[in-house]
């Protein structure tokens, strides 16, 4: 980051949706998810483009130039990902749908809006990297969502696109759609690996990364849902026309979920370079019932809080300048906003007992810490708070992320669940601290 | 849920197309292994639990100890190693729900199904349908911006058989 030439200060973008990857589940609401619909908006003719084309390497340059980063939270650019692919065979390609971060739910559209979107990604996707056995890992609860992806894949076989000797190719592919069973963790891409080999899911140590030594030891692709989906409409625009969308390095367009107390809650496909301001109170169209804004979560659950400043909501909605600016991120894309009648303390405690109960439990410092921030919020935000709780909040918060307030979060555990709550404590110290201790000083509540 | 109280036999019969399904089911995966979560699935849907019996059936299937299996399945929430109700309500809970009523919503289902043997109530996590909040589902399907009226009325409606279920695990109940 430090080389390069300093980003420019962002122009600002139209308030709208710009649907790209979300075209065809907003345009056929009732039977996009279905194969003749799909076929007749033009679903796997690009598939056909790609068979007929003798080389591969086309697809990795037009993602490159596209600029396009992972979805699913992290951030990290697609195609430098696929660079690392050692030539080791077979390889396996699997799809993240394990979509548990609290208020993400844009996978969950496309999963059952527009599930043949996601086949032609897996498509080209294991073309492009010679994979004959793709994985989408569904979440658990999405019974709908896997019903439609698995109709999906026995319709696209029954078509000829998936199979033995595709469309005359000699390419062959299987997907297998592998349901989850109720674990946050296994969204993390080498618990979910653990998960798709039937065992307990938990993130193994890196190195080896999953692209070296992944499912079955084998190097293994993992992309999230909207990053795949987002593949086919890269290559049909072109990499350099989608790059010219959004601002600096967060190119694009990205599925921003906002739910809370907004008018308007739900899934929106924004052009990157929006302010917060424009998001929450234009597309989704403000604090519901009249109310002022006091504080939002700007990237998923696991990351910092933002507050109602004028410098958090002008803020604009650029990954990399969120981190630089405010040391928070986009994370997966969702956006929780509470307005002024929200306690912070409540919203920490339940954060903090979702932390609890989704820890894996390999790892002491999140397995015990998770715990113990659960047990001193529970009675911090339920009247019983003692005046040095919010130091001792902070003091347990060492153990999992050693530079408490900082952002990016530093951590002690092997997969980034441990210092996520700590996000939360870090939120309160910064913002609500004078509320905080107010609430749990002596006599405020019933202090026993 | 560390026990699993006795129980007579928690499998029902298994037909030939139960059979049938179990082999497709492991063939799909290049280790057998693979196929612990998708047969739990299918076991739970088909006998309304997780049994014992049910794990070492899958133990085997998949070329591994029943120790293995339960290792395994108790990790997952999904998995229901007691025998519950036929129906399964999931109630959210997490930071959008709590601020819109899921507590209230899931306080009152307790309540008003406590003795009722049909129905399990249970507390979940963000169920990723956060724009239409209070949200829960049954047996893994999705009702949103529920009310206490609007919530016991719909599970009533699924006791009833005016509205066809899922299985305990989101399934078919029948193979």
């Amino acid at each position: 980051m430090t080389d390069e030439a300093p980003p420019q200060e962002p122009v600002r973008k139209e308030v709208r949706e710009t649907r790209i990857v979300s075209r065809r589940v907003r345009a056929f609401p009732d039977d996009g998810h279905t194969m003749e619909r799909a076929l007749a908006d033009g679903a796997y003719e690009l598939w056909r483009e790609v068979l007929r084309r003798a080389d591969t390497k086309w697809i990795h340059d037009e993602v490159k130039a596209s600029g396009l980063r992972g979805r699913g939270g992290a951030n990290f650019p697609t195609a430098i990902k696929w660079e690392s692919l050692p030539d080791v065979f077979p390889r396996y390609l699997v799809v993240n749908a394990d979509e548990g971060e609290p208020s993400t739910f844009k996978d969950r559209l496309l999963l059952e809006g527009d599930p043949h979107a996601l086949i032609e990604g897996v498509c080209i996707e294991a073309y492009r990297m010679a994979s004959n056995l793709a994985f989408i890992y569904v979440r658990g609860e999405f019974a709908l969502g896997a019903d439609r992806v698995a109709q999906a894949i026995a319709d696209a076989k029954a078509k000829g696109f998936l199979g033995t000797n595709i469309l005359g190719s000699g390419f062959d592919l299987e997907v297998v759609v592998h349901r989850g069973a109720g674990a946050y963790i296994c969204g993390e891409e080498s618990a979910l690996i653990e998960s798709l080999e039937g065992k307990r899911g938990m993130p193994r140590i890196k190195p080896p990364l999953p692209i070296h030594v992944g499912v079955y030891g084998k190097p293994t692709v993992v992309n999230n849902v909207e990053t795949i989906c987002t593949i086919p409409q890269i290559l049909k625009m072109g990499g350099a026309e989608y790059a010219k969308l959004g601002v600096n390095r967060s190119t694009g367009t990205r599925l921003v979920a906002v739910s809370g107390h907004v008018e308007r809650a739900g899934v929106y496909e924004l052009e990157l370079g929006m302010t917060f301001r424009d998001i929450i109170y234009d597309i989704a169209g403000g604090i519901r019932g009249g109310k002022e804004l006091r504080f939002f979560l700007p990237g998923g659950a696991s990351f910092q809080w933002l507050v109602n400043r004028p410098e958090h909501l002008d803020q604009v909605y650029d990954i990399d300048d969120v981190v630089a600016k405010l040391g928070t991120s986009l994370g997966s894309g969702a956006i929780m906003v509470y307005d002024q009648d929200t306690d912070p303390l409540m919203v920490a405690w339940r954060l903090a007992k979702f932390y609890a109960h989704e820890s894996c439990g390999k790892c002491t410092p999140c397995r015990e810490g998770t715990g113990w921030l659960e047990k001193v919020l529970y009675r911090m935000s339920h009247g019983l708070g003692r005046p040095d709780d919010m130091d001792a909040l902070l003091d347990i918060s060492v153990g999992m992320s050693p530079d408490v307030l900082r952002a990016p979060f530093t951590q002690t555990t092997i997969c980034p669940l441990g210092p996520s709550p700590v996000s939360a404590v870090a939120s309160l110290q910064k913002y609500f601290r004078a509320e905080v201790d107010a609430a749990c000083s002596i006599g405020a509540g019933v202090t026993p | 849920m560390t026990t699993t109280p006795e129980t007579p036999n928690g499998v029902l019969e298994r037909s030939e197309r139960y059979r049938a399904r179990v082999a497709e089911i492991v063939a799909q995966y290049p280790e057998p292994h693979s196929a612990i979560l998708p047969l739990a699935h299918l076991a739970q849907d088909h006998d309304g639990w997780l049994s014992l019996e049910a794990m070492e059936e899958i133990a085997e299937a998949c070329g591994t100890t029943p120790a293995d299996v339960q290792g395994v399945c108790s990790f997952y929430t999904m998995y229901k190693r007691r025998p519950c109700g036929k129906l399964v309500v999931s109630v959210c809970t997490n930071v959008t729900c709590l601020v819109l009523g899921g507590p209230e919503v899931l306080e009152h289902l307790e309540h008003h199904y406590a003795a009722d043997p049909d129905v399990t109530v249970e507390e979940v996590e963000c169920l990723a349908a956060c724009d239409r909040a209070p949200v829960l589902q049954v047996n893994y399907e999705y009702h949103d911006h529920v009310t206490n009226e609007t919530a016991t009325q719909i599970v009533d409606e699924y006791k009833a058989g005016t509205r066809a279920a899922r299985g305990v695990s989101g399934g078919k109940v029948k193979v």
